[in-house]
């Protein structure tokens, strides 16, 4: 080697050491103490996580409890990457053909009632989540249709037998929803006592709701990871207007909001503030779709419905939505890069994802003809919603009158616009949309099914059914990623339900937050343990 | 006297009732109900037949005649029942927000009456100079800017301005502190929207307190005391402002009414969580029993408002008399 290059080589391990210390100096160690702040932009309806669908509920009541095994705080972004919470080790495989989970729980847990934490209190919770009584509500029952029995054989050990071996398991078990209860509480107070009352084994103890106004909670010192957390406690402040949540950052009356601002909204903070505001950013496990009326007429043929999705221009939409709306990623009906996700490639291959939007539209147009339905009027729901979905709609107005549709919107209030999809089923096109916490790609394409609950084009496809259930109890990775090429083509080609673009989430924060990091769901990574303020 | 009281609150049994047919009939038309917005609300999941339980909880299955039924005598027995949304009990919810309301609404009409009845006896007293027309040149402005809009600017103001001086933005606190807890943080949140608010209401009351005086300035008994000789201070202190108060108070009435609920949008953004925004929450979440319970506070407090402005008339005009 000559003279120069081992220089050269040396002067270059030089600057990578350096800048491998100084990311590692600029790492800080956590400093203990003060209380954060963040505004909340929705309501609390119960503190019942079981019950709760909304993260009005889960950002301010979260902290107050633990989970079975939750994402890996640092690394939520990885939508394999699971860790126990109150469960000892790693998160166990499953045994028996994948058909029994045996999880070790800590010995070092306890309630904010000084309540030791035991198995049992882990079954009596999963009880109350998969085999609720008659009359006992659980929003997350349908995720554990897998799942046999749940046992405590002893103290510290909880068996679930699942009548099949299913991926969509464990990343069930680690939903944000799934607040561990005290066996005594559920036994002595009811299944509704939670609904109003909170004794969870988490990072922090409630203090007050003020309803409407905040929720607060201190430290609580026996916390079970140990070192953690780092505050002292927080504050949740309701704040229901999204330019209310933004001054309030950008007056330092509150450091964070959770869920995630539009691009304007990041781009005011940052040229207001500066480095005092640091940006996170992720794809986000929310999508919004086109949804097609397949009882009315001409929706009830497949070539109408082809046309809706090969009209639209996904790739140059993202371009330009992604500046204005919280919008922008490119996908099937996978949570997009999940190893179950569709590449490029295969996406290329979709209806509707092909590069070429000429031919695609021209395509459309020659099905409308075929069908009869050149020109066609039609009515197109939509939520009275901001973001995304005014802007959205008003995109794919324009995207369907390139091939000579002639929608008409009708933006509804969110209470009209339900009770359109759910009974009145009064639209030829809705928009829809499906949005959840974890990422389960084997659960969250049920959206799909003709049977779902949240299938709103009140579609017959027993095909779709059938491949459904070969991916449920597909054991291997390769098997479910290969099932679930054929389930994703088979149900865009139906075009019952077209996607439309990812969610893109956007978190500015005071930079003085810290440990935090942003998840692809404004539901996860919210327990608050690791959060702690540089002041 | 007594009787005409009696007379008036009598006449609110009526009032009420209209209200409670109306409010409850008209959230009985609006699509969904409080269980599809909550359970089916974020687009996840759902079995019918949880929502199908919840609406039994709630006692929505029952027949409206029974609904109404439950409402009226609840009302009448002050058994207010519990929001269909949170589950706490109305009369905490509202104590909640009452509080704040009540305060805003004291605040702001303080602000409205210092500002107006200076200014419109100013204006009426020097009529057609330029304090006359910058007076009115100032409530014009006041009537014509909604006051959620001179909040925003009264907030992007404060950000703006105090990190131009200061290096640091500063905005007023987003949630409410007692007064009894915290004077000084109290203030420093709810001045601004009265502030913000009292500058509507003051334009208008400062153009009829303007109006009102110029009329009885006109009046012969002004003319006589001023041939007397009296002191032009006494004349309209004493004898012309007190009886041009009639018509403000009027305004003064109507306005604190609608302040107690209608301050809607300018509790947004001040994010203050008063009386309005509970309206706004509780019909957006179609939580039918809190937003009937708040229609009629409402009809209640602009009942008792106009009741009391009514006997002041008698007070401030000798002439007026109750029988």
């Amino acid at each position: 080697m000559k003279p120069s290059l081992i220089k050269q080589g040396i002067a270059a391990i030089a600057v990578a050491a350096f800048a491998v210390g100084a990311a590692t100096s600029a790492v800080a160690a956590p400093k203990k103490g003060g209380t954060l702040s963040f505004v909340v932009g929705s309501k609390i309806p119960s503190y019942d996580g079981h019950q709760e669908t909304t993260f009005g509920m889960i950002h301010p009541i979260r902290p107050f409890y633990s989970l079975l095994i939750r994402v890996n705080p640092s690394n939520p972004s990885d939508p394999t990457d699971f860790q126990c919470d109150i469960c000892e080790g790693a998160v166990p495989a499953g045994a028996k053909g994948g058909t029994e989970y045996t999880f070790k729980i800590r010995k070092d847990v306890q309630f904010h009632d000084g309540t030791p934490l035991t198995a049992h209190d882990v079954k009596a919770t999963f009880d109350k989540i998969i085999f609720p009584p008659k009359g006992v509500p659980s929003s997350r029952k349908a995720f554990f249709m897998m799942v046999d029995s749940v046992k405590a054989p002893d103290d510290y050990t909880v068996v679930f037998t699942l009548k099949f071996p299913s991926g969509a398991f464990i990343p069930s078990v680690a939903t944000p929803f799934n607040f561990i209860y005290s066996k005594k509480d559920i036994d002595t107070h009811g299944y509704e006592w939670h609904k109003k009352n909170i004794n969870g084994s988490g990072a922090f103890k409630f203090v007050e709701h003020i309803s409407g106004q905040h929720v607060a909670g201190v430290r609580h010192d026996g916390y079970h990871h140990a070192g953690k957390p780092y505050l002292d406690g927080f504050k949740a402040i309701s704040a229901p207007k999204m330019k209310v949540r933004l001054d309030a950052i950008r007056g330092d009356r509150a450091s964070i909001e959770f869920r995630g601002f539009p691009p304007k909204a990041r781009d005011d903070l940052v040229n207001a503030l500066g480095d005092k505001i640091t940006v996170q950013e992720s794809d986000w496990n929310c999508v919004l779709m086109a949804t097609a009326n397949t009882k009315n007429k001409p929706f009830d043929d497949i070539r109408v419905r082809q046309a809706l999705t090969l009209a639209v221009d996904r790739y140059e939409g993202s371009k330009y939505l992604s500046q204005i709306a919280i919008v922008k990623t490119v996908g099937g009906i996978v949570f997009p890069n999940h190893p179950l996700a569709a590449n490029a490639q295969e996406l290329e291959g979709l209806i509707g994802y092909s590069r070429d939007i000429k031919a695609s539209r021209a395509k459309a147009r020659a099905l409308l003809k075929e069908a009869g339905a050149e020109g066609l009027e039609f009515s197109f729901n939509n939520r009275g919603v901001d973001q995304p979905y005014k802007v959205v709609g008003t995109w794919l107005v324009d995207q369907w009158r390139k091939v000579g549709f002639k929608p008409k919107q009708r933006v509804q209030p969110s209470p009209q616009f339900y009770a359109t999809l759910r009974k009145k089923h009064d639209f030829d096109v809705s928009i829809d949309f499906n949005c959840q916490s974890v990422i389960n790609p084997i659960a969250d394409v049920t959206k799909s099914l003709c049977s779902a609950g949240n299938n709103y084009s009140q579609c017959e496809n027993q095909e779709l059914e059938d491949l459904y259930m070969q991916l449920l109890k597909a054991e291997t990775a390769a098997d479910q990623r290969k099932i679930m090429r054929v389930y994703e083509k088979k149900a865009l080609d139906y075009a019952g339900s077209s996607i439309t673009l990812w969610w893109y989430k956007i978190n500015p924060h005071r930079s003085y937050v810290k440990g935090w990091s942003i998840a692809p769901s404004h539901y996860l990574n919210q327990h608050l343990d690791n959060v702690w303020l540089d002041q | 006297m007594h009787s005409y009281i009696t007379k008036r609150l009598l006449m609110i049994i009526p009032t009420l009732i209209g209200a409670a047919i109306l409010v409850f009939c008209l959230l009985r038309i609006i699509p969904g109900d409080p269980c599809e917005i909550r359970l089916a609300g974020t687009g996840l999941y759902v079995d019918e037949a949880e929502i199908e339980l919840c609406r039994e909880k709630l006692g929505l299955t029952k027949p409206l005649l029974v609904q109404f039924y439950h409402f009226v005598t609840g009302y009448v027995t002050w058994d207010l029942g519990e929001s269909m949304w949170t589950g706490k009990p109305v009369t905490e919810e509202i104590g909640l927000r009452f509080q704040l309301s009540l305060q805003v609404a004291i605040m702001a009409t303080l602000v409205a009456i210092i500002i107006a009845i200076p200014l419109g006896a100013i204006s009426a007293i020097k009529q057609d100079t330029w304090i006359d027309y910058a007076v009115r040149t100032f409530s014009i402005a006041g009537i014509a800017m909604p006051s959620f809009w001179l909040g925003i600017l009264i907030i992007l103001g404060l950000l703006i301005g105090t990190q131009h001086f200061f290096g640091e933005p500063w905005m007023p606190p987003i949630y409410y502190v007692s007064p009894f807890e915290d004077l000084g943080a109290n203030l420093a949140q709810l001045i601004w929207p009265a502030v913000a608010t009292g500058y509507r209401y003051s334009a208008v009351a400062t153009r009829m307190t303007r109006s009102a005086l110029l009329e009885v300035l006109r009046e012969d008994y002004i003319r006589t005391a001023r041939a007397k000789g009296m002191l032009e201070k006494i004349i309209i202190n004493r004898h012309a402002l007190k009886n041009a108060m009639l018509p403000v108070l009027t305004i003064i009435g109507i306005e604190f009414a609608f302040l107690m609920g209608g301050l809607v949008v300018t509790e947004q953004v001040f994010n203050l969580n008063g009386i309005g925004r509970l309206f706004v929450e509780s019909v957006g979440a179609q939580d039918f029993n809190m937003t009937q319970q708040l229609v009629m506070l409402v009809v209640v407090i602009a009942v008792m408002t106009n009741f009391v402005v009514d006997l002041f008339y008698g007070w401030l005009d000798p002439r007026i008399r109750y029988g």
